[in-house]
């Protein structure tokens, strides 16, 4: 069968499924984060998808480039929050940080 | 079967067995080591789709920033006396069945729906030189407050992240 459109669809959805059973099911706060990357890239594999089949020159590109940028932001922050977390309860187990004050 | 289809199944096919590996193995190190080769399936995906700047993009920026970012917050996070860098998952088997579910429903969508399909405008080497123009034009706005952002990330991960100076 020809590769065609629904082919990257079909692909990028599967990946975003995946990336949101790490969501729901991880324990270490870090974990969580790679699922919410596997999402992010997802979504860019459905933007230049759409690039290609589309028919809309390439500005889907140009947005995957900011989606990149923004992800680079978030996980430089996420990280930052992470590093806090550890040090005030000794754990990123996000089941275990249950308490706002200590 | 042409060998453009070929290479897109062995890609498909490395990038969700890998991404799968990533959010079922129980030790975090497998788990960054398996993101490591999903995303370059990624990229590999992009280059199919003639998305060659973006591919270099993600080679660069995810494996060579994000993933070694990701091994420095579990090396910091965990003790690494204990050799052992497990951990566990939490109500797989409701997730899984949800998941399942949710992405069945999605791709019963869109194979259902009637996408508009367009040839790619011409296919020699324009996608770079067409980004450099709408980044500077179209989307120069958007391209500054990138920068804002990527400054103000900078500059906020430093501060919270640091020991506080207790006087």
């Amino acid at each position: 069968m020809e590769v065609g459109l629904n082919h990257f669809l079909i692909l990028s959805t599967v990946l975003f499924g995946i990336g949101l059973y790490a969501l729901v099911s991880r324990k270490n706060a870090i974990l969580v984060l790679m699922g919410i990357e596997l999402i992010l890239n997802s979504c860019n594999i459905n933007l230049i998808a759409f690039t290609r089949y589309g028919g809309l020159g390439v500005d889907g590109q140009v947005v995957t480039i900011f989606v990149i940028i923004l992800a680079v932001a978030e996980a430089a922050i996420a990280l930052g929050i992470i590093l806090n977390l550890y040090n005030n309860f000794s754990t990123v187990n996000i089941d275990e940080v249950d308490s706002m004050k200590e | 079967m042409t060998l453009y289809s070929l290479i897109f199944y062995f890609f498909a096919v490395m990038t969700i067995v890998s991404a799968v590996y990533v959010v079922t193995t129980k030790n975090i190190i497998h788990s960054a080591v398996s993101l490591f080769i999903t995303l370059f399936g990624i990229a590999a995906i992009y280059v199919l789709l003639y998305a060659d700047f973006i591919a270099i993009t993600q080679i660069m920026v995810y494996i060579g920033g994000i993933l070694v970012l990701l091994i420095f917050g579990i090396m910091l996070t965990n003790r690494i006396t204990d050799v052992d860098l497990k951990t566990k998952n939490l109500n797989s088997i409701p997730a899984a069945i949800f998941v399942t579910v949710l992405t069945a429903l999605l791709i019963f969508i869109l194979l259902t729906t009637n996408w508009k399909i367009a040839p790619f405008p011409s296919q020699d080497n324009i996608t770079i030189n067409n980004i450099g123009k709408l980044l500077l034009t179209d989307y120069l706005l958007p391209f500054e407050v990138a920068s804002i952002v990527l400054l103000i990330a900078l500059m906020g991960a430093a501060m919270y992240s640091r020991k506080e100076k207790t006087n």
